[in-house]
């Protein structure tokens, strides 16, 4: 399998994505600059987690107009698995790839912690390799995660089995506990948490792996 | 521009004395221009020049068999096998932090961490050491808010988790918070960059930031007295862009990845300036700079504000000839502004020029090594008494019961738990944390990528002791860092030191920062344990009022092999507790005597705190690596603030289990539990592993019992208390939250 994992300027998980999908995939990412205009040719795309231009103006805002995530934005349209993480989730909301917006948490202060999560459906690319209801710990770290979307929204969101993760005691405020959500068509994920950094007993425990699992048996 | 006189006004206004000025005159051969006093004024600040401290810094032990570079450059460097280094250094950021909160404690962090990035290793791990005033003065809670937003608004966004340090609280602090930044970097030893630029005709060149009119003088300010006015410097304060120093981290590594770089430097206190004159001096050149190339921010600077600024996320490098291009496209994909703004001259002056003419011309020697080297008096310590176990100080006797002291220590300021600070703070970003604050471990643990190897890093200072005893207390500050580190099994190899006291015009406190140094020299000798990076931070003082002494140590150790270390939170039902290291029940300045029998008041008489005993410190820590190695322990927690009592309970807290304690045969209950003698360690075991233990410390001298198991879910210590360990961690967890609520 062959990924790519997005690079901004001030990305900050970009390694540790790329740590992750090495690790589970045996082959190591491509790494894309932000100014590039087209998507190398690959299985998945990650976006990950940081500041991306600083977060200045609105988490994610600036890099949703970024070149890369134009291209990203026309192949997702054609069905290509992208998964946005923490900063990607926002970025993701921002380019209109998913519906709803990542607010500054209920509580206004910065929040990490080992997040408890239930996984709400297993029948999608990105969470086939967990059990129903299954709760996993996955490390938190944001200001904007608390997940808004309007009332419509939240009933379509549910309804269409598009509500992947649920934080177990919510830490920012987020409607209905949402903390990872796809696209109608499945093949595009955002989640607030960091399986990135739960791929280790060492670090963060070992929540996220079954993730990347089930983009690997997805994809080939 | 308008010329200025140099009038004696305009000298005492950049704070040299009479004398000083004569000396530059002396050195100068007539009287320097505005642009050249205001450039000795900073250099011979007491943040640039430590003129009052050098003297005494210079006796401690800076070299070991792991140090590649101690004292004297942007941070020290360690060695950790394989090719692989740790560069690392604390400093302060006290006096900006009590002005502006935010701005101050985030350019706190983004300086730590170009001194480290500067040497060339990626930043894997920030702490820091937080002081602030009694929570119940009107302006802590809002201090608090302020610095650990700052911290964290800039620490997460350039994505190195901030993994530990401490929170203390004393009314000490009110009018002076300290807050102390560590770094901790990564390199290859190949790979380490130094700041003197050798060799004539090298290119000198600007990156980072546009050079604004912020933070003149800040130097300046942070070698003076606070008083009543001293929120009028808020100008003086600098504003920090973590998203550039991202970026600059970013080019500078890809830079460093090449072999562009003669000599590289941040520009912190006193930017351009001094780091234009420690790159010239410790290389041995001299400096042509022409200020018209210098990135401006704001229109119409002149060459004294260009000088003088301490805007952030700036650097300057020495390239060879011919890598020119190189930097400019690097630091062009990044986004950031490059300048060639002078060259390397064999002139030893600093030459700058401005819209064609000469503004500034002197010898860059007399700005450095030259510089002003004070010999204050000081204040002999004073004799102390020592605190007598004897019924006066027993809570019985006093009317009070073990379950209302339990309650009062565990929700104390500096004991209960900060989850409310480092929950704001990104832990995990980069995926090789493995141990941090909400462990519960004695240090931090942060694995070096792509191996099994791991550094461990803690910061420590009991103000109380050092207030009471300067020399025990330096010693103790560095015990303690060697103390928390052993716990988690790492071999301990440096430290860091940020020395934060008072007006060091005032011999008192002199007296109290030469005591200080002489016990950490004595720790780190007796531990070979030497002092690789530092700062000073004096003035901290308001009206005249100066902070308990605070010289806090910042500690690294090394664990080989990340399949062998311990934390608190590993101790399982039945384990037996084991108490390593002598116990007497020493009261004297501990939590107890301050909290419950009311020593802290200004007028309560001054007891001897626990004194180190060096030896023991190094046997028992050395004993405690091996117990780890060899996997024969559970779970480890060093005995500090609050003694037995508190040691179990934390361990109770983070194993989730509770504990039956057992009294001693020679000392008062209340001494036993909450005495704070040094060297101990409180370690869960499994049965079979409890005799062999026994009987190995016994051989080698270390006294070793077993005090307790581990089980339930209640906190027993027989004679004293019986408590529900739920009830007790919420109100360990609560503290803090409800104070900050209020």
């Amino acid at each position: 399998m062959q990924s790519a994992v997005i690079v901004f300027p001030a990305s900050n998980c970009d390694r540790d994505a790329a740590t992750a999908l090495e690790k589970i995939t045996g082959h190591k990412p491509l790494m894309v600059w932000h100014e590039e205009t087209t998507l190398p040719k690959v299985d998945f795309v990650i976006i990950p987690g940081g500041f991306s231009y600083g977060d200045y103006l609105r988490s994610g805002a600036i890099a949703a107009r970024s070149p890369i995530v134009q291209d990203i934005i026309k192949k997702a349209g054609t069905g290509l698995p992208v998964a946005g993480f923490c900063n990607g989730f926002q970025i993701l909301t921002e380019a209109g790839l998913l519906p709803g917006a990542l607010m500054r948490n209920k509580g206004l202060r910065f929040v990490c912690r080992p997040q408890k999560l239930q996984v709400v459906n297993t029948q999608t690319m990105f969470t086939s390799g967990y059990n129903n209801e299954e709760e996993i710990t996955v490390p938190i770290a944001h200001f904007d995660g608390n997940y808004y979307a309007d009332d419509d929204t939240l009933k379509k969101l549910k309804r269409t089995g598009r509500i992947l993760f649920k934080y177990v005691d919510n830490p920012n405020g987020s409607q209905n506990d949402i903390a990872g959500i796809s696209n109608q068509a499945g093949n595009v994920l955002g989640m607030m948490p960091h399986p990135e950094r739960a791929i280790d007993p060492l670090h963060g425990g070992t929540g996220g792996i079954a993730l990347f699992k089930s983009i690997v048996e997805a994809v080939q | 521009m308008k010329k200025v006189v140099i009038t004696p006004e305009v000298v005492a206004e950049h704070g040299l004395s009479e004398s000083e000025y004569e000396l530059i005159c002396d050195r100068l051969g007539r009287t320097p221009n505005i642009n050249e006093l205001g450039i000795f004024s900073v250099m011979w600040s007491e943040h640039c020049s430590y003129k009052s401290s050098r003297r005494h810094l210079k006796k401690m032990l800076t070299k070991g068999e792991r140090v590649i570079q101690g004292p004297g450059e942007n941070a020290g460097v360690i060695d950790i096998d394989d090719g692989d280094a740790i560069i690392f250094k604390m400093e302060s950021h006290n006096h900006p932090s009590y002005i502006e909160p935010y701005q101050g404690a985030a350019t706190g962090v983004g300086g730590i961490m170009r001194d480290v990035f500067t040497m060339g290793a990626r930043p894997i791990a920030n702490l820091n050491a937080l002081r602030f005033g009694d929570p119940s003065h009107p302006k802590t809670r809002s201090l608090v808010a302020g610095v650990v937003h700052g911290i964290g608004g800039y620490g997460n966004c350039v994505g190195v988790p901030t993994v530990g340090g401490e929170t203390n609280f004393h009314r000490g602090y009110n009018d002076n918070i300290l807050v102390n930044a560590m770094c901790v970097g990564h390199a290859k030893k190949d790979k380490v960059f130094y700041s003197a630029a050798k060799g004539v005709g090298n290119p000198i060149f600007y990156v980072g930031s546009k050079t604004g009119r912020d933070g003149i003088h800040g130097a300046t300010m942070a070698s003076a007295e606070f008083d009543d006015d001293s929120e009028e410097k808020r100008p003086t304060v600098q504003v920090g862009d973590p998203f550039t120093e991202k970026l600059l981290i970013e080019a500078c590594m890809e830079l460093m990845s090449t072999d562009a770089i003669i000599a590289i430097q941040d520009m912190g206190a006193a930017g351009l300036t001094s780091s234009a004159i420690e790159m010239a001096d410790k290389g041995g050149v001299g400096v042509k700079m022409n200020l018209d190339k210098v990135p401006q921010r704001e229109s119409k600077m002149t060459p004294y504000e260009m000088m003088l600024s301490e805007s952030q996320e700036r650097m300057l490098m020495v390239l060879k000839p011919g890598k020119e291009n190189l930097a400019v496209e690097i630091f062009n994909k990044w986004d950031l502004d490059v300048a060639e703004v002078g060259i390397t001259t064999d002139t030893g002056h600093l030459i700058l020029t401005h819209k064609g003419k000469t503004v500034c011309d002197i010898p860059i020697a007399p700005l450095g090594d030259d510089a002003p080297n004070l010999k204050r008096p000081y204040a002999k310590p004073q004799e102390l008494e020592t605190l007598k176990n004897d019924p006066v100080i027993d809570p019985i006797e006093r009317g009070t019961n073990y379950k209302d002291i339990i309650s009062i220590l565990i929700t104390s300021p500096d004991i209960a738990s900060k989850r409310w600070i480092w929950e704001q703070y990104d832990r995990s970003v980069m995926g090789d944390t493995v141990q941090s604050s909400n462990s519960g471990g004695d240090a931090a643990i942060v694995r070096i990528h792509g191996t099994n190897k791991a550094v461990a890093i803690t910061t420590d200072c009991t103000p109380r002791y050092v207030t009471a005893d300067a020399f025990e207390g330096g010693k103790q500050a560095v015990a303690e860092t060697y103390r928390n580190l052993c716990s988690v099994g790492a071999e301990p190899i440096a430290i860091t030191d940020c020395l934060n006291f008072g007006n060091p015009e005032r011999k008192e406190v002199m007296g109290q920062f030469v005591r200080s140094i002489e016990g950490i020299d004595a720790a780190c000798r007796a531990l070979d344990y030497p002092v690789v990076s530092g700062n000073v931070s004096l003035y901290n003082e308001t009206n005249g009022q100066a902070i308990p002494p605070t010289p806090c140590i910042g500690g690294v150790g090394l664990i080989k092999n990340l399949d062998r270390y311990a934390s608190l939170s590993g101790a399982k039902n039945g384990d037996h507790l084991v108490l390593l290291g002598n116990t007497t029940g020493w009261l004297g300045a501990s939590l107890y005597a301050h909290l419950i029998l009311g020593h802290d008041k200004a007028d309560s008489p001054i007891y001897a705190p626990p004194p180190v005993d060096l030896m023991a410190e190094k046997n028992n820590g050395t004993y405690i690596q091996r117990l780890i190695r060899n996997r024969r322990v559970n779970a480890v927690h060093d005995l500090s603030d609050g003694g037995l009592a508190l040691a179990a309970i934390e361990m109770a807290f983070a194993s989730k289990l509770g504990f039956e304690i057992k009294g001693s045969a020679d000392i008062p209950v209340y001494a036993w539990l909450f005495g704070e003698d040094q060297g101990r360690y409180l370690i869960a075991v499994e049965g079979n592993s409890l005799n062999p233990i026994l009987s190995t410390a016994q051989g080698l001298n270390i006294p070793a019992k077993k005090i307790g198991v581990i089980g339930g879910d209640r906190l027993i210590a027989s004679g004293a208390f019986d408590l529900s360990l739920h009830d007790t961690h919420m109100e360990y967890e609560n503290w803090m939250p409800d104070y900050m609520a209020d």
